[in-house]
């Protein structure tokens, strides 16, 4: 199991919830067991979140592995200019 | 791709950290570079754009009758000539061309293409639009109040719990932090709280949006213009005009700067979709004064602060509230000027909530750092008033709370090698930070974070049969790139710099690249290119292994040459890449490299400026005396590109600290469209912006590179203010500081210490 944590905004779809635990090897399977675990967190993850993990962000690898015990932080999909 | 140990451990680069002229530097200095209105096409029409002349309107209806049957008009266009999309992209949709209403000063109702352009001028006058005057709200704090004129009646902020009841122009709240704010307040010996104000302000591309479409009666076009990512005008151009995106190729031409404003459309489906009506090429190119009142600037805001210090100079809790309008429509970067806010900082206390307003403005845009600067400016100025009042040095006091490795960031994750705690080192240790200051002079310190992204990224590189190195990227060159791709991919293959040529491939010629933005194009096209440059040593280490009939693994790559290693290679002369090249037609055929990836873990940027600024006391004039940015870049393939971001980050910031605003009249109209009474900073007024660079290595480049484009621009704000701050005495929490505000400023100071 992996514990993901969740942006301040985000948490407002979870009831306030701030920590999961997931099932998952790899970005995308966090985040779609984070949508099940979430349902309304699902519609956002879908439209597209960027996510730290071990303090690197990744915004487009859902197939990045994912060690247990990596940090994991949900954050909004980012972009610059 | 990891940081290269090797390289880390002091490697030395033969290429990579050289100062060579850019490639594109001749056609640029001799006006041979062509630029978006420099292309022309045979039977070409000239396109012209209606705008709103009110800030919000109905649109009741639009007779273009007269100005079709004007003699030399071959096309009219409106809303109702794009797909009517309900989807992601809605809002570009209905801010390319205004559907039920024009929703700011300046807003595309319709469009021609004629003959010549005094035909079309004719024929904007002859298009008669029915116009609803509607409220309008320009100001973000006006916009929030629950009797603000609604703008969309389906906009119910979201991020908020329950679901608002009504409609508002507040379309999301965000929210970051951690720890107990609160609890710090009160360990705190000293509190600040203070609120502040920024203007909007225009990138100021020298070069205003131009292209020229054409699309045939079999469905394909083809469009030529100045954009940040011209992957990302052909898919969203097809997707609003309803075309196979195989059928559509778009150049990108060279670009008189973008910083932002040029990563999205505006003209490019409306020339479009006006050539698929007309049946012939039409050219479209916006006047100042268009590319003021209807491209993006970046929001105005309003800012809360509320830091505590210990007397010891430990922050115990730093909060703040952001409100930022992005014009009409929702995306004003709030979301990352509240991420980046107490980015710095190393705090246990922090809470950050910002809302995203719209406004009857046009539709922001990104601009460097988008939403950063703002923050920092209302953060910065508040750190530096924390440590006048525990009489500590303003950079003693960052260095104390200031964020490192193992930090975890105020937008939730932990940082890993960064270079902040370096960077004010470098500018403590700076001359300019003890020479001395003269009366009515101050000196004002900031620090400044941003994020860095990579993307998608595809690059090609071949070798041609003299051993020279065609190189094609995807993203436009908008800060000296190409140097830095040569220097890469000369690096890894060993040849000299003017061996290779980089140019930007159009859209058929390579897979898909994400825009050139983020501050990622020498991290992400850059980290491209030395994979497809080591591919191709690969390939050319297999060449010289069959034609000397050894194992490839016998074969190692050296200096620019394939040569036999190990035990049973046995004792062949090495082969030149030139030889090789030479041979190829009869060895095999061609070689090349490619590399199609998502670059990721781009690695945080830091800086930490320092100016000196003279305020005349009669005039309220301030002068930038002195200016020093130090910034961390990672490793910097080009230094002088690399310091040449660091200057225009400050030279823009300089601007938009002293000078540079939107300003809206009664009525809702700008009033200032144009680069005489929209001030940017000139030569004359700057002087020369000292750098240096600082290399704290990325671990997620193979050189350690990370992005420098957007950092620059974060920090000069709240420097300026707070070197304004030092030269008179008076805390200035409003942008612009311009003269009339800073004289009135001084000139209240005057009155008080008299009533004294």
């Amino acid at each position: 199991m992996v514990q993901v944590r969740l942006g301040g905004t985000l948490q407002s779809y979870s009831g306030g919830r701030s920590t999961f635990e997931i099932e998952g090897a790899n970005i995308g399977q966090i985040l779609a067991g984070l949508g099940e675990a979430c349902p309304r967190l699902k519609p956002l993850l879908e439209k597209g979140v960027a996510v730290a993990v071990d303090g690197e962000i990744y915004r487009g690898s859902l197939l990045h592995p994912v060690r247990p015990d990596a940090e994991v932080f949900i954050l909004p999909r980012m972009a610059g200019g | 791709m990891p940081l290269d140990q090797t390289a880390k451990s002091g490697t030395p680069f033969s290429k990579v950290g050289t100062r060579p002229l850019r490639p594109d530097g001749l056609d640029k200095v001799t006006g041979r570079a062509r630029f978006g209105a420099d292309m022309t096409a045979p039977g070409m029409l000239i396109g012209r754009v209606l705008r709103s002349p009110h800030a919000h309107a109905r649109i009741r209806s639009i007779d273009s009758s007269a100005a079709e049957a004007l003699p030399g008009v071959k096309a009219v266009i409106t809303a109702a000539d794009f797909l009517d999309r309900q989807d992601e992209h809605r809002d570009i949709l209905v801010n390319v061309m205004a559907r039920e209403k024009a929703l700011y000063d300046g807003h595309a109702v319709a469009a021609v293409a004629a003959t010549s352009a005094a035909i079309a001028r004719e024929a904007l006058s002859l298009i008669k639009v029915d116009y609803e005057v509607l409220p309008h709200v320009i100001d973000v704090e006006a916009a929030m109040r629950p009797d603000a004129p609604i703008l969309h009646d389906n906009m119910f902020t979201s991020g908020v719990e329950p679901r608002p009841s009504k409609p508002s122009n507040v379309a999301a709240r965000y929210q970051f932090g951690h720890g107990d704010v609160q609890a710090g307040f009160a360990a705190a010996d000293v509190v600040i709280e203070r609120s502040f104000r920024t203007e909007a302000t225009h990138q100021g591309y020298i070069e205003p949006h131009a292209c020229l479409a054409s699309v045939g009666s079999d469905g394909q076009g083809e469009l030529w213009c100045c954009t940040q990512g011209h992957f990302m005008v052909r898919d969203i151009s097809a997707a609003l005009l309803g075309m196979d995106i195989s059928k559509l190729r778009v150049t990108a031409s060279e670009i008189g700067g973008g910083f932002g404003g040029k990563t999205t459309v505006f003209i490019e489906p409306v020339a479009l979709a006006l050539s698929r009506k007309a049946g012939r090429p039409v050219k479209l190119v916006m006047s100042r004064a268009e590319v003021f009142r209807a491209t993006g600037p970046t929001s105005s805001t309003s800012v809360r602060v509320k830091m505590g210090v210990k007397r010891d100079g430990r922050i115990t809790a730093a909060e703040a509230e952001l409100k930022y309008q992005g014009g009409a429509f929702a995306g004003s970067p709030v979301e990352l000027g509240a991420m980046s806010a107490f980015a710095c900082y190393d705090l246990e206390n922090v809470s950050v909530i910002g809302y995203d307003v719209v406004t009857n403005r046009p539709k922001q845009a990104a601009y460097r750092a988008p939403g950063a600067p703002m923050s920092a400016f209302a953060v910065e100025s508040v750190v530096n008033e924390l440590a006048e009042r525990i009489g500590m040095d303003q950079i003693d006091l960052r260095l104390k709370n200031a964020a490192k490795e193992g930090t975890r960031a105020a937008y939730g994750p932990t940082f890993g090698p960064i270079g902040l705690i370096e960077t004010l080192k470098a500018a403590k240790a700076h001359p300019h930070y003890a020479a001395p200051l003269g009366p009515n002079q101050g000196r004002g310190v900031a620090c400044g974070f941003w994020f860095n992204f990579g993307g998608q990224t595809c690059v090609s590189l071949n070798i041609n049969i003299d051993g020279t190195v065609a190189l094609a990227v995807g993203t436009p060159d908008i800060g000296g790139s190409r140097a830095s791709m040569c220097l890469m991919a000369a690096e890894e293959l060993g040849v000299s710099y003017d061996r290779v040529r980089t140019v930007v491939a159009d859209t058929s010629s390579l897979g898909y690249n994400d825009v050139t933005d983020g501050s990622r194009v020498t991290f992400a096209s850059g980290m491209a290119t030395i994979k497809a440059a080591r591919e191709a040593v690969k390939k050319l280490c297999a060449r010289a292994a069959a034609i000397w009939g050894i194992p490839e693994d016998a074969v190692v790559w050296e200096e620019g040459q394939a040569r036999p290693a190990g035990p049973n290679a046995g004792a062949f002369p090495p082969l030149s890449l030139r030889e090789i090249a030479a041979m190829a037609p009869k060895t095999g055929g061609p070689i090349a490299g490619h590399c199609e990836f998502n670059a990721e873990n781009a690695g945080p940027s830091f800086a930490t400026h320092l100016v000196d600024v003279e305020v005349d006391p009669e005039t309220g004039r301030a002068t930038v005396l002195r200016y020093t940015v130090a910034q961390d870049a990672g490793k910097a393939v080009h230094p002088a590109y690399v310091e040449g971001q660091l200057q225009g980050g400050a030279a823009q910031g300089i601007g938009w600290a002293l000078n540079e605003e939107y300003i809206y009249g009664p009525d809702g109209r700008l009033q200032n469209p144009g680069f005489l009474d929209y001030r940017i900073p000139v030569a004359s007024d700057l002087p020369m912006i000292d750098t240096v660079i600082v290399e704290v290595p990325n671990p997620g480049h193979p050189y350690g590179v990370r992005g420098v484009g957007e950092t620059s621009i974060v920090p000069p704000l709240a420097a300026m203010a707070n070197a304004l701050s030092a030269a008179t005495a008076v805390r200035f929490t409003e942008l612009p500081m311009s003269p009339p505000r800073v004289l009135h400023a001084l000139e209240a100071r005057r009155m008080a210490q008299a009533a004294d």
